[in-house]
């Protein structure tokens, strides 16, 4: 059902589409917007953070480099003997909680001309401050050696060492704060040795992996070459740096990102942690060492609020849409289903069945309008049809009346032919063919006596049923009084005066009126503005020429003259009405009494009854269809002469 | 040609040796290296885990190397059997007066590199004239230092430790570096090549052959079949390594474990692919584990130049190859 379709398929796609659309966009925007506000927070959070954890290694350290600083400057400033210098060391370690050891490394023959090296160190032990001395505790490679003395050696300023395993020394993974300290001989500044203090690693790590951040977050330490120091990946600690990791995993962007934090830089960046966690990462350097701390926010922790919120929106909005959509197809069914009906009814209707009961409607809305207009409608077009029906039948009774009454009509006029077979001296024919209607033409012909044959034909103005009772009057009349009178225009003269006496409705009828003496062929004629009619003699075809006379009816007094013709056996009388030469075709051209004229000339001339079926065919074939106003009515008489 | 054709048939002699073998039990053989384990050792660690000095009939054990081990001494001393020697040391320690042979020459050519920084002016040999520069202890400052008498300059030479940080933190401004370890380390410190100024002593005419497999001569007299079987089972660990690389890195890492080492994988491999540049150098006339003559003499010839050995061996009687020519 392809109306069934449209409308609520259309409605549901439109709606529906819309409504998710719209609320995709809000939702997205949502989503999109705590995100950012999220990540700002994010960022300041991570920053706090991350400085807050940074001033905490950094103050751990400071104490450190502090205190390194302040025995070095006490050993440039003072003379120490061994044993002073001893306690110094051991003071040094004890009050510092931070301190895991610490030592003081000479030059070569600096502390004694005859030993070449001499480095005291005193360290934490099992809870107790051990002693131990670097010149001989470090069995391979001499304390000169190392980082932690070399750097500062080389640098002339404190330098903290890369995280190193301390073979020999501590035996930990530790970083050394030294300090080189200086003396002078004659004037000249030279160095004397280093003072090297060292924090476990461990003491570190422990404070930055402590950190908890949400559930899998952490936070990092980098060692100044990238050597990670502190991070989840066990495995990597002392063991990879940043670069080695980028290096293994074939990704520059890792390196170009290490390159950054070895420079000290601060970034808040979002990458995949090397444990492979999308996270949004804070790192800032620890000034002091050169060391990278980083802070890791696993994104979707961090967005876990924001993706549930989302997603219970999201089934909140499925729903409602759902919801939606159901009411949108009841709605539209509320609205297609009346018209639905109504469309069956209508094609029902459209047969012409308007009987049917209307669904009923009761909702008040344009539909229901629609209903109750239809109804309406379909009561009028009811009525209307029962009234056209009823109007219709009445025309047809009428028609049929009427058609009753033509028939009546011609069955008054004379229609038996041969007329008179039993007279051989004239031949008489005629035809009426009625217009659209009833007419007021008719023709006549009879006996008055044994010698004298009347004929005649008549016209009576106007149609219908008056010009027929007028033109059964005045054919009653015509008759009646040429009998009894014998004369055409007594004839004329006493029907015209019968007829005017209330003539109210001012009818007329145009008559020709003719008595034949058979016996002498003398024609005697009244004419009553009648067309003339045609003479077909020895000479050929005319009009004959007459007086015209004035119409019956009007007036009472008017007065008629006979003339007469002599016809020789052989000719003819054509009487016609206007009907034939006023004979219109489609293009309204009239038939005419010249192309008539013609027509007689042309046609047989023998037998009467030809000769008007001749004229008529050629009336028909002009009008060649078109529907005539008047009545065609044609009568011809031929005398034969008497029988000898 | 000659000698390539005699050593391959050494090999091919060799590797017959396992069906006998098998029948007595295996000879006891030990090895000392130059270092702690890395991948610089592969090819013998690879050669130990795989059986394959067990298929040429030695039961091997490698000795601690690495700091305050010298393999000279370990080798003089008879602990060793075999040892891991660079050339120069060879020659420097024949010269004074221990019988060194050279078994197998691995590393065809020199890997040491002289790095600085572009930051620091320094793009030749002639810019590092009164710059610090650090130095290896022992035999390993030899090249450098004959480059700089090569080139008649003076450097304040520092010590150098195992460790690249003094270059790092800017104490000096020339380290001495191995191309397949101490460079690597540096461009993992977050150092860009691109920053750095490289002389390759390879390219700068002192192009020393490095790591090769050494035996005293009497060890080799005693028995050198074992020498010749040694260094075969050595070259085909070498060759296992190079064609089963991560394999190769598994039984690394495992022993640097064991030796309580930093291991760091990728380092690893970096060296081990770069071990297989200087031990099968492409584009190479040379036969791997074969010490040419004609390297030989010029890194002799340039010591003597060099004042630092007065004199040393024909090549027949340094590889002991007159044997060959007597069998």
């Amino acid at each position: 059902m392809p109306g069934k379709s449209s409308i609520v398929i259309k409605l549901v796609l439109v709606i529906t589409l819309c409504s998710t659309l719209i609320f995709a966009v809000a939702l997205g925007y949502n989503y999109y917007s705590s995100r950012s506000i999220l990540e700002k927070e994010l960022e300041s959070n991570a920053r706090n953070l991350s400085l807050s954890l940074v001033n905490r290694v950094e103050t751990e350290l400071s104490v450190v480099s502090r205190v390194t600083e302040g025995v070095a400057r006490a050993l440039e400033t003072g003379r120490y003997s061994e044993k002073e210098l001893h306690t110094l060391i051991r003071t040094t370690v004890e009050k510092n909680p931070e301190i895991f050891g610490s030592g003081v490394a000479f030059e070569p023959y600096a502390f004694s001309k005859t030993s070449r090296l001499y480095a005291p160190y005193y360290y934490r032990e099992n809870g107790k401050i051990a002693f131990t001395r670097l010149d001989t505790s470090y069995l391979y490679v001499p304390y000169l050696l190392w980082d932690w003395y070399q750097s500062p050696r080389e640098l002339g300023r404190l330098e903290w060492s890369e995280p190193y395993f301390d073979d020999g020394g501590g035996n930990l993974a530790m970083s050394t704060c030294s300090v080189p300290f200086y003396g002078e001989t004659d004037g000249v500044r030279h160095l004397k040795g280093i003072v090297a203090t060292d924090i476990t690693l461990d003491s570190l790590t422990k404070l930055v992996s402590s950190v908890k951040i949400l559930k899998t977050g952490y936070a990092a330490l980098l060692s100044r070459n990238g050597m990670v120091l502190a991070h989840p990946l066990k495995d990597a600690v002392m063991n990879e740096s940043f670069f080695s990791i980028a290096e293994a995993r074939n990704d520059p962007s890792l390196r170009e990102l290490g390159k950054k934090m070895v420079a000290g830089e601060t970034g808040f960046i979002r990458y995949n942690s090397l444990v492979g966690v999308r996270s949004w990462m804070y790192y800032a350097p620890i000034r002091s060492t050169g060391w990278t701390l980083a802070v890791l926010f696993p994104e979707a922790e961090l967005l876990e609020n924001i993706n549930r919120l989302s997603l219970i929106m999201g089934v909140i909005g499925f729903a409602g849409v759902l919801l939606l959509t159901a009411a949108v197809v009841y709605i539209a069914r509320s609205i297609t289903k009346p018209l639905r009906s109504l469309a069956e009814a209508t094609h029902v209707m459209a047969s012409g069945n308007f009987d049917l009961e209307l669904p009923v409607v009761r909702s008040n809305d344009e539909v229901g309008v629609l209903a109750q207009d239809f109804q309406v409608m379909k009561e009028s077009l009811k009525e209307y049809i029962k009234n056209l029906t009823e109007t219709t039948a009445a025309k047809e009774r009428i028609q049929s009346e009427l058609q009753v009454a033509a028939d009546i009509q011609a069955s008054l006029l004379p229609r038996q032919f041969p007329a008179f077979p039993e007279r051989s001296e004239f031949d008489i024919f005629a035809s009426m063919d009625p217009a659209k209607e009833i007419g007021g033409d008719f023709y006549d012909f009879f006996f008055i006596d044994d010698d004298n044959f009347c004929f005649l034909i008549a016209d009576v103005a106007g149609k219908g049923v008056p010009a027929a009772l007028y033109m059964m009057v005045a054919k009653t009349l015509l008759k009646s009084e040429a009998q009894r009178l014998g004369e055409p225009d007594q004839i004329l003269a006493y029907v015209n005066k019968t007829l005017a006496i209330d003539n109210d409705s001012c009818m007329f009828a145009t008559v020709f009126c003719a008595i034949l003496e058979i016996s002498t062929g003398t024609v005697r004629f009244a004419n009553a503005g009648h067309n003339p009619p045609l003479v077909m003699d020895s000479q050929g075809v005319r009009y004959l020429a007459l007086k015209s006379g004035f119409v019956l009816g009007p007036m009472a007094d008017t007065v008629y003259e006979t003339e007469r013709l002599i016809m020789q056996p052989g000719d003819t009388l054509f009487l016609y009405t206007d009907g034939v030469t006023e004979a219109t075709n489609l293009t309204d051209d009239l038939f005419g009494e010249p192309k008539l004229l013609n027509a007689l000339q042309d046609g047989p001339r023998q037998e009467s009854d030809q000769m008007i079926h001749a004229i008529r065919d050629e009336v028909t074939r002009h009008a060649n269809g078109a529907p005539q106003s008047d009545d065609v009515t044609m009568v011809a008489i031929t005398y034969r002469g008497t029988v000898v | 040609m000659r000698i390539g054709y005699l050593l391959l048939l050494f090999v091919i002699a060799t590797a017959a040796l396992p069906a006998a073998a098998s029948e007595t039990p295996l000879k006891k053989v030990s090895l000392a290296l130059l270092w702690s384990p890395q991948a610089q050792f592969a090819g013998y660690y690879v050669a130990l885990d795989k059986g394959i000095y067990a298929k040429h009939g030695m039961e091997l054990k490698i000795l601690a190397g690495g700091p305050g081990h010298s393999p000279v001494q370990t080798l003089n001393n008879g602990t060793a059997d075999f040892a891991i020697l660079w050339l120069t040391t060879a020659l420097q320690q024949r010269a004074a007066g221990i019988k060194l042979v050279n078994v197998a020459q691995l590393v065809q050519k020199s890997s040491m590199m002289l790095i600085s920084r572009k930051s620091s002016g320094i793009k030749t040999v002639a810019d590092m004239n009164g710059r610090k520069v650090g130095l290896w202890g022992g035999d390993l400052s030899i090249p450098p230092r004959a480059l700089f008498a090569r080139h008649g300059i003076k450097v304040l030479e520092v010590p150098q430790s195992h460790t690249v940080n003094l270059f790092l933190r800017g104490g000096i401004d020339v380290t001495s570096a191995m191309w397949y370890n101490e460079y690597h380390t540096i461009l993992n410190s977050g150092v860009d090549q691109e920053e750095l100024n490289v002389v390759s002593l390879s390219e700068q005419g002192m192009n020393f052959p490095e790591d090769g497999i050494y035996t005293l001569e009497k060890t080799l007299r005693n028995n050198p079949s074992l020498a010749e079987a040694f260094a075969a089972a050595s070259l085909e660990g070498w060759r296992y390594a190079f064609a089963h690389p991560d394999e190769a890195l598994d039984i690394i890492t495992k022993r640097m474990r064991e030796a309580q080492l930093p291991s760091n994988r990728i380092h690893q491999k970096w060296m081990l692919n770069r071990m297989r540049d200087l031990i099968m150098p492409a584009n190479s006339p040379a036969t791997p584990g074969l010490l040419t003559e004609q390297d030989y003499r010029a890194v002799g010839s340039a010591l003597q130049r060099g004042g630092l050995i007065r004199n040393y061996p024909d090549y027949a009687t340094f590889t002991g190859r007159h044997r060959a020519g007597e069998k």
